[in-house]
């Protein structure tokens, strides 16, 4: 009787995640199913295609003359990997002198830090345009420099992650090696970087990430000069009444192309997440 | 006298009034007290400083601040160059640009203003340890205290910088112009004036188009922030709970269906989900090829079906997330609460109601109070799903939009750039009642004991 009824709750438990994981992936296994339509065209009336084609992912990176992808997947890269170099070096100093050093400053950069991250992002996003402008950085090809200035100005104020797992290092090493001679530089550099793997590519790829997801400071930023547009803005675009007829199943085959190597990062990330939550020295 | 161990606790008033002549001088004289208590590149260094400052002033930054009260007055005019027999333009005052520099020259002169009671202190400091007879650190031992006691110094200048010009100052720059009348009506982009808080009243007045407009976004905002995070907060949970049982077969299996779905980046995700929701979008196919409906579904053009629509679709982003945050807590709650309650004769309910709702609650609740605010300011999904729609003809605020999307719309569209502004300010109001009282009535605030 008892049996039975735990089969019955089993069954019953593995049918509602496989509905549950069924939703979940129902867009995704849509848009592959998309990318790959031979049918012109946006929308279409039924749910699968009737010819499947390459045609979508060739076109992408071949047709330059209306929305350049290449040329955009090659900006976003760059603007990427300069960012996630001057965001990294940002985040874990901050982080490191929140939790080891102790200042006179350091309970008031906290608090404002909090404060700040209270405002909307992008209110502010008006006024960094004219300062960008007024530096000189609003056009040609000191956009790119625009907008990794922007996507690692404030990266100080994110430090919280890194700070915690800074934390979990006991002190006792530090003083140790301090009593050794060494300096504080040299315990930053020796001892709690080598310690820190799980947290440095936790922040590495949250900072390599960032500028492929952002779209709304690039929209702003680039306004009308496509030559400069990331990806985000360009599969936007695609998606805008004067693209959409023509473009709905590249955007597709560019949202495959963009999500699988994002999403790799992202499940790698992952579990260094969870292993930077675990502290450093394990007990 | 005993010297005291650091500058800071000496204040400037005590230099101005017990230093000697050499650290009163440096009043004026800035460096003077530390070159002539031993110190004289440093000395030379600060006194540079002071005459850059000075130099700037000159050149450029009190121009600056007296345009500031009244933020440029020549209009740009049309001119008969009798010579030329052409029309000429006369460079008119722009505004923007007198209030960005006002505001820059204001935060320069407020960094000098510290760097002078910085240099004050210490020399009154120095003076102290001179005439105690104490070592005083040449300039090569200075640097190398930046390796070890001061690495704060060259660790956080370069981010702090960065904070300062990327936020911070525009930060400012926005706030101060809610006060002004920079916006489309009545053309004032180039040249604006001081309003005082006209801008608040008319954003708070109920009887205006825009005062409406506020209150309404607002009460959606809040309805919204809420109903997204607590059934996220609540559904992930029952997921991750369904997931971790003894019992479930395949657990990583499960776990990774969900979280393929946030690998996705969001901005791919959300306009997948924009156009499957479209009246011939794939939803309304599936619908109607099985039978289900005659005609398509308004998912996001009628206004209760779009808000319902953009809670469910941030469901479907949000749950995973959460799923991720609380299988490792859940793990940790101790089994034996699960065993005594059991052996009370606790139902699954009951146990999920008293014993692991108010534990995760306890563990949780930062988790939870930026998951409240992170949805207050939640652009992406409602920009990219609905784009604040449907909007009725008149207003400049969809059904749909947040303040935070509102905001969007009036400064970079319609470019109301001081109701913008205000709206802001309100939002960051908003922002710090919500986190501020959520946080001081919390169990992890109160008493930062264990859990029990």
């Amino acid at each position: 009787m008892k049996n039975t009824k735990r089969t019955v709750v089993n069954i019953v438990v593995h049918v509602f995640l496989a509905v549950m994981a069924f939703v979940w992936l129902l867009p995704i296994f849509w848009i592959i199913l998309t990318s790959f339509r031979g049918e012109k065209g946006s929308y279409v009336n039924s749910f699968f295609p009737k010819t499947y084609t390459f045609d979508n992912y060739i076109r992408l990176f071949t047709d330059r003359n209306v929305l350049n992808f290449p040329q955009m997947f090659a900006n976003t890269l760059f603007i990427a990997v300069c960012t996630c170099i001057i965001s990294t070096f940002f985040v874990l100093s901050i982080s490191f002198c929140m939790s080891r050093l102790r200042f006179h400053f350091r309970k008031t950069y906290m608090n404002m830090a909090m404060i700040l991250t209270l405002f909307p992002g992008f209110m502010s996003m008006v006024a960094v345009y004219y300062i960008l402008k007024a530096l000189g950085l609003s056009e040609g090809s000191m956009i790119r420099v625009a907008l990794i200035l922007v996507y690692s100005g404030g990266s100080g104020l994110g430090f919280y992650i890194a700070k915690g797992f800074f934390d979990t290092i006991p002190k006792s090493i530090d003083e140790a090696a301090i009593i050794d001679g060494a300096t504080r530089w040299q315990i930053f550099t020796r001892i709690t970087m080598p310690l820190s793997k799980p947290i440095i590519i936790y922040t590495v790829l949250t900072s390599f990430i960032g500028p492929w997801v952002d779209f709304i400071f690039a929209k702003v930023i680039c306004r009308a000069n496509a030559q400069y547009y990331t990806v985000a803005i360009g599969l936007w675009n695609m998606l805008q009444k004067e693209y959409i007829h023509s473009w709905y199943t590249c955007f597709a085959a560019g949202a495959v192309i963009i999500s699988i190597p994002i999403a790799a990062l992202f499940i790698f990330m992952q579990r260094y997440y969870v292993e930077g939550m675990a502290g450093a020295v394990k007990g | 006298m005993r010297v005291k161990n650091s500058k800071r606790e000496y204040s400037v008033w005590a230099a101005l009034t017990k230093g000697d002549w050499a650290t009163k001088l440096s009043a004026l004289v800035m460096g003077l007290g530390c070159a002539m208590h031993k110190q004289v590149v440093k000395g030379i260094l600060i006194f540079a400083v002071e005459v850059a400052y000075i130099f700037f002033m000159v050149q450029t930054g009190i121009g600056c601040l007296a345009q500031l009260p009244s933020l440029g007055e020549n209009e740009t005019e049309k001119v008969w160059n009798e010579a030329k027999q052409i029309y000429e333009y006369t460079q008119g005052d722009n505004s923007l640009l007198i209030l960005l520099y006002g505001v820059a020259v204001l935060f320069v002169t407020a960094a000098f203003i510290i760097f002078w009671r910085i240099q004050m202190r210490e020399s009154y400091y120095l003076q102290r340890r001179m005439e105690a007879g104490m070592h005083i650190n040449n300039f090569r031992e200075d640097l190398k205290s930046l390796g070890h006691q001061n690495l704060q110094i060259p660790l956080m200048t370069l981010p702090m910088v960065g904070i300062l010009a990327f936020t911070v100052v525009p930060l400012v720059f926005m706030i101060s112009m809610a006060f002004t009348s920079y916006s489309k009506e009545g053309d004032h982009l180039t040249l604006f004036d001081w309003v005082g808080f006209a801008n608040f009243t008319r954003v708070l007045n109920l009887h205006g188009n825009i005062g409406r407009q506020f209150w309404s976004v607002l009460g959606w905002t809040i309805i919204w922030a809420v109903f997204a995070t607590f059934l996220n907060y609540i559904l992930g949970m029952i997921l991750a709970m369904i997931i971790n049982r003894k019992d479930t077969h395949w657990k990583g299996f499960w776990r990774f269906c969900f979280v393929l779905s946030i690998a996705v980046p969001q901005f791919v995700s959300l306009m997948i989900m924009h156009i499957m929701l479209q009246p011939q979008g794939a939803m309304n196919v599936i619908l109607q090829n099985l039978g289900l409906i005659d005609s398509p579904l308004p998912f996001l053009s009628n206004a209760m079906w779009a808000r319902v629509t953009v809670i469910v679709i941030n469901l479907w982003v949000g749950i995973p997330y959460t799923m991720l945050q609380v299988t490792g807590i859940l793990q940790n709650i101790p089994v034996e609460l699960y065993e005594a309650a059991k052996m009370d004769g606790a139902g699954p309910a009951t146990i999920f109601r008293k014993i692991t709702l108010p534990y995760m609650l306890f563990v949780t609740t930062p988790y939870l109070i930026t998951q409240f605010t992170g949805n207050i300011n939640n652009f992406n999904v409602i920009y990219l799903l609905s784009a604040g729609g449907p909007t009725e003809v008149g207003d400049t605020a969809g059904k749909t939009d947040l303040l935070v999307t509102w905001l969007y719309k009036l400064t970079i569209d319609k470019q109301y750039y001081n109701i913008g502004a205000v709206i802001g300010i309100f939002t960051f109001i908003v922002l710090s009642i919500v986190a501020l009282a959520t946080y001081r009535n919390t169990g992890s605030y109160k008493n930062e004991e264990e859990f029990m």
